[in-house]
């Protein structure tokens, strides 16, 4: 099984980056949004493996664990 | 099984589906003291009766009571899946409910007015069951009635209302009841609750029923109309009619229609529910032009819930009044029958002093973790259907808004998953020493196999099994003598296999085995089978082998 890579992997790192930003003009904030969950499945389907998907989220999720509101923590510790 | 949450409580509009339940007085309300029950079911509902038909066929005797006088209070639970059909043919009531049922296999999921896309629930063929059957709960509850009603074990009690329990030993319950004649107790080797998501069986101990409520409240309706749309199950994300919620059509016997409208949180329960309020919204989705009466309105709210243990000493939960999942998935009845299936030929064999008192642990076991599997199926329905935040909304709508393009996002789209039986990690088990291919599981059900009797005469492989113990083998004769009382089926002998299904879905080869629990679920198997080690098997899923 595949860890997930945190190396650079990218071809074109800037060219990607820049067809990332690109996607997004002139989109109201709300089919941004949109936008960025269809990209999520379409590249999650691709990815496939369960473990990497996990390692992916954890590490999308780190930085992010004090901005939690205490209700959330409450309600997801009750799941 | 979906009874509203927040006691709004359901209109029956119609009240035509009333079958009354005769009250009969009993000598035991002529005694000084309460009399004593091996078994007493409170509930006499679908699922009680299920359990107290199936004790009845294992010829122990049990008391069912229950406050009503009447069935139908509307049509309720609709949809009964292949392994409860499975279970209800065993009990004598299946061919019935398939026959008077809508079988059905198609669902179809629409986002606004496009299709999404349509599942199959392709069942494969050559088994005695379909894939899945919609009927009343009132039609079912009628006919297990009826069929409680031929067997001497049962013993009927409407009008016989439980108003409290108590645990006197851990052997012995005590059940206080209100008739037409007054009170009177019984005492009870094993009561069992049936009695539904409220069960005051549950209160009366004291047991906290943990989980989730969903914020969300739904309209549920069952109209009279006659129409030829196909019996099929349609599902709407965001329709015209409903926009922003969600809405689900299913079709019953008898020209009626199961409706299903998401209404949100700030819905008011009572109001939501008057005639003159939901005709205007079934008008939209139906169209005016077309006639329709309504039979039966509900407003309910979604709950995932479950005891944490279905065993109190002699107290036994099943059904709701154990696990409450939401409907969309048809995992009421059918765990609840499930609970039952599993319970009552471990409950005949401990009466009968053919297993220890410990098998009802596995009871624990298996049907605890069924409500888990059941449970968790059911809140990611719902947290589909009903996002809870934001973040949750727009990942619900790309996967919708994708599965209209992709195959790929179409298995993320969930309107229901239907409900699908359990396969047991159980310590009744012996554990496989040889590799099987196939379909059958050990520990799952048995998978159904047409064969014909050697006089050319087609039967189902599940209608051989015995009321006990099956064994099941490859090859015309065993080569030695069996534990007595274990039923043997000779594929090759007293039946055969010529479509080549049972090889096929058992990777059966000659000299093979198969032991196969009262509850037609499978475990033990061998290649080359030795008299002792079915013996072994045997004791083991009777549970002597569990700690004491």
């Amino acid at each position: 099984m595949t860890s997930l890579i945190t190396t650079p992997n990218l071809e074109d790192p800037d060219g990607f980056y820049a067809a990332l930003v690109a996607a997004h003009q002139g989109l109201p904030e709300k089919a941004s949004a949109l936008l960025n969950a269809r990209l999520v499945l379409i590249l999650a389907n691709h990815i496939g493996e369960e473990k990497v998907l996990e390692e992916a989220l954890a590490l999308a999720r780190a930085p992010l664990a004090a901005e939690e509101s205490p209700d959330a923590q409450a309600s997801s510790a009750s799941r | 099984m979906r009874e509203p949450a927040d006691g709004s409580g359901s209109l029956d509009v119609s009240a035509a589906k009333n079958f009354s339940r005769p009250y009969r007085r009993s000598k035991d309300q002529d005694t000084s003291r309460p009399a004593r029950h091996r078994v007493v079911i409170v509930g006499g509902g679908p699922v009680g009766l299920s359990l107290a038909a199936d004790l009845g066929v294992r010829g122990v005797p049990c008391v069912v009571v229950d406050g009503k006088a009447a069935f139908g209070e509307g049509s309720r639970g609709i949809c009964y899946a292949k392994r409860t059909l499975e279970i209800l043919d065993r009990l004598g009531v299946g061919e019935r409910a398939v026959e008077k049922g809508v079988t059905w296999q198609l669902g179809k999921v629409f986002r606004k007015e496009e299709l999404l896309y349509q599942f199959d629930l392709l069942p494969e063929a050559g088994h005695k069951m379909p894939a899945f059957v919609n009927l009343q709960q009132y039609y079912l509850e009628q006919y297990l009635y009826e069929r409680c009603q031929e067997l001497p074990a049962v013993d009927l009690r409407f009008q016989n209302r439980c108003t409290g329990v108590e645990v006197v030993s851990p052997e012995l319950a005590r059940i206080r009841l209100e008739t037409p004649d007054g009170p009177y107790a019984l005492e009870a080797e094993y009561l069992i609750a049936c009695d539904g998501s409220r069960s005051l069986v549950r209160q009366a101990l004291g047991l906290s029923f943990a989980g989730r409520v969903f914020e969300d409240r739904f309209l549920i309706a069952d109209v009279k109309m006659p129409a030829d749309y196909p019996a099929e199950r349609w599902f709407w994300f965001d329709p015209p009619f409903n926009p922003g919620q969600s809405a689900l059509l299913h079709k019953q016997p008898d020209d009626i229609w199961r409706i299903d409208l998401q209404l949100g949180w700030d819905a008011d329960p009572v109001e939501e529910r008057r005639p003159e309020r939901v005709r205007p919204r079934l008008e939209a989705m139906l169209g005016k032009e077309r006639p329709f009466e309504l039979e039966w309105i509900s407003i309910y709210t979604f709950q995932c819930r479950r005891l944490q243990s279905f065993v109190h000493g002699p107290v036994i939960f099943a059904g709701d009044a154990a696990h409450l999942v939401s409907p969309f998935g048809a995992r009421g009845f059918n765990s609840g029958v499930q609970d039952t299936d599993n319970l009552a030929w471990k409950l005949a064999a401990i009466l009968a002093g053919r297993a220890p008192a410990a098998l009802l642990a596995t009871y624990r076991i298996e049907r605890e973790a069924a409500a888990d599997e059941n449970l968790r199926h059911s809140t990611r329905s719902t947290d589909f259907i009903t996002p809870k935040s934001h973040a949750s909304r727009v990942i619900r709508d790309a996967a919708l808004s994708l599965a209209a393009e992709t195959p790929f996002a179409r298995a993320l789209v969930n309107s229901g998953r239907l409900s699908t039986p359990t396969v047991y990690d159980t310590p009744l088990s012996t554990p496989d020493t040889a590799s099987f291919g196939g379909t059958a599981r050990l520990g799952g059900p048995l998978p159904d196999a047409p064969l014909v009797r050697p006089d050319g005469r087609p039967v189902w492989l599940l209608n051989l099994l015995g009321p006990g113990f099956t064994l099941l083998y490859d090859g015309a004769e065993l080569p030695f003598a069996v534990p007595e009382g274990l039923h043997v089926v000779r594929i090759g002998r007293d039946a055969l296999d010529e479509a080549g299904l049972f090889r096929e879905r058992y990777d059966a080869q000659p000299g093979s085995a198969w032991l196969v629990r009262p509850d037609q679920h499978l475990c033990a198997r061998f290649r080359a089978v030795e008299p002792h080690a079915i013996g072994a098997a045997m004791r083991r899923a009777l549970g002597w082998e569990l700690p004491r």
